[in-house]
């Protein structure tokens, strides 16, 4: 069973790495409760 | 037509009471924890004009140094480059020039129509002569700076009591920039000097440009501006136009311009215009330029100081490229292979570098292997890495190394030189739009010319959600390749088709004249 099912989880993604969005996807599939999701810019 | 590189100037203005004074990090950090220990520990690490001088990626910036040079350095773990003196420490490079903060607050002034930056007296006298020495800096320029200027004690009033935006030199108040009016915030003083500082550092760059390319400058018909900033008034508040306003100092009297944003995809979304412009036979010289930003003066500085690293972000940057109608000998870029981020392509990083590398380059047959130096975000890792943002180059080549490998086109075990053999190392200052692809520009065009590679792609990408009118991000890429000399065919007629009508032609003579002997 994947770690993350059942779990809240916050999800700050990277624009020059892994978008909010592609994370959001994943741990939505692997059963999670995303609860908030962005993608920041750090440069 | 192909649009060809001419060249570009590329500028960093040294501005260490900026970063204390404007940079957004420091301006926050002053309101809600006024007493910090950062704030204390921030002039500390102020670097001086000639420790800036003399740090490396500073000296690729402004073309004195190679980015091969710089990548055959090697860097501490920790501390990146910044412990290695650069053996060339000169302030003027073939691209363009490091200028000291003291000059550049009498540039600002010279950039200034509507008496809005005032400056001490005695500064002025004590630096004029030493501005009007820099070799960009023409008479003209000079001239702007107005002969009568003010008592300090007239700056520290404005400063106290009219809402003005001091300007500090060695932390002293020598000047300030005066709202430019009394309730609009468009206007304000912190507006107008975010604004006076991108118009003065994009004239800067436009006359490196002028200086390194030897392009006339009343050849040059149109200018536009990729900065990050927005000048108007609160009825149109990003009206414009910077690019006729810079264009206008730096003396280029033939040309007008418009402005274009797209946040740090900007520059690319602006040479991909003005290559179109040049194209299509609309302009036959335009500029590319922008200036450089306050706000992300010493945006990392906290991670910078918590590190006892210097604060790196200490200088403002500056670009200007131009193009020109094709002259048969200059790297062109070419329109039929452009990459761009739509709304449609979404987020997953697959997508991302395969809108913006793979697409472009397989509708024409091209592999991702095809292409020999891929310039994306070229942020100084010495910047990022402190403030945990990593190296952000080598994280975009590791991108398009994995899709290389997806598409079946590079092997796995070739990711790990990928990026030596098709990248760079980062060397430019985090001034959003100015990292952003472009600082290759010039030693692309070198290079190629050179015969050191055949083609570049250049790489923009633009965080478009910190505008809060969508959550999307942006990318747009281009080609540049070396010239065979040759007519591109695109909406017009070939030179081999050309040739081969008028041998057609004389063959029909030919026949004609013989046809009549006999």
């Amino acid at each position: 069973m994947s770690i993350l099912a059942g779990k809240k989880v916050v999800i700050i993604g990277d624009r020059d790495g892994i978008p909010g969005e592609a994370i959001k996807l994943c741990a939505e599939s692997a059963g999670a409760e995303v609860v908030f999701s962005s993608t920041e810019c750090f440069v | 037509m192909k649009a060809v590189i001419k060249g570009a100037g590329y500028i960093l203005v040294h501005t260490p009471d900026m970063v204390l004074h404007n940079g957004t990090t420091q301006t926050t950090e002053r309101i809600v924890n006024p007493e910090s220990e950062y704030l204390k520990e921030l002039p500390k690490h102020l670097r001086s004009f000639d420790e800036v001088c003399a740090y490396y990626p500073n000296q690729v910036y402004i073309g004195n140094k190679t980015p091969d040079d710089l990548a055959a350095l090697e860097a501490d773990k920790v501390r990146g480059w910044v412990d290695i003196k650069c053996d060339v420490t000169d302030r003027y490079g073939k691209f363009g020039q490091i200028m000291p903060q003291e000059e550049f607050l009498l540039l600002m002034q010279a950039c200034d129509v509507f008496q809005l930056v005032m400056l001490d007296k005695d500064f002025v006298a004590e630096f004029k002569p030493q501005f009007a020495a820099n070799p960009l800096i023409s008479e003209d320029i000079v001239a702007k700076i107005p002969e009568a200027q003010t008592e300090a004690a007239e700056i520290a009033r404005l400063v106290e009591e009219e809402h003005s935006e001091g300007l500090y030199h060695n932390g002293k108040l020598v000047g300030c920039v005066k709202r430019a009016h009394d309730i609009d915030v468009n206007l304000s003083s912190h507006v107008m000097h975010e604004d006076i500082v991108s118009k003065a550092s994009s004239v800067l760059s436009i006359l490196a440009a002028i200086k390194s390319t030897g392009v006339a400058k009343d050849d040059v018909e149109y200018v536009i501006d990729c900065c990050e900033e927005a000048c108007g008034d609160m009825n149109q508040r990003g009206g414009g136009n910077f690019a006729k306003a810079a264009a206008e100092i730096a003396g280029l009297n033939n040309a007008t311009g418009s402005d274009t944003r797209g946040f740090c995809a900007g520059p690319s979304h602006a040479i991909v215009e003005a290559a179109a412009l040049v194209a299509s036979g609309t302009y036959n010289t335009v500029m590319v330029t922008a200036g450089g930003c306050t706000a992300k003066l010493g945006m990392n500085a906290k991670n910078h100081v918590e590190k006892d690293l210097p604060a790196l972000e200490d200088c403002l940057g500056g670009f200007a490229v131009v193009l020109t109608a094709d002259n048969g000998v200059d790297p062109y870029i070419n329109l039929q292979m452009v990459g761009r981020h739509t709304v449609g392509t979404g987020a997953a990083p697959q997508n991302v570098i395969g809108s913006l590398v793979a697409a472009p380059l397989a509708k024409n047959g091209l592999k991702i292997t095809d292409i020999d130096k891929f310039s994306p975000e070229m942020q100084n890792p010495d910047i990022t890495k402190p403030a945990g943002a990593g190296d952000v180059p080598l994280a975009n080549y590791k991108m398009i190394a994995a899709l290389a490998v997806k598409n079946g086109e590079l092997q796995r075990a070739d990711i790990a030189t990928f990026p030596a053999k098709h990248g760079l190392t980062g060397w430019a200052p985090t001034q959003g739009h100015i990292p952003s692809g472009v600082p290759y520009i010039g030693f692309a065009r070198e290079d190629i010319l050179a015969g050191k590679i055949k083609n570049a792609m250049i790489i923009g990408k633009g965080s478009l959600f910190l505008g809060r009118m969508t959550n999307l991000f942006d990318g747009v890429s281009f080609v540049i390749e070396g010239n065979d000399g040759k007519t591109q065919e695109a909406g017009g007629v070939s030179e081999e088709e050309v040739k081969g009508l008028i041998a057609k032609a004389m063959k029909e003579f030919a026949a004609t004249l013989m046809a009549q002997a006999e």
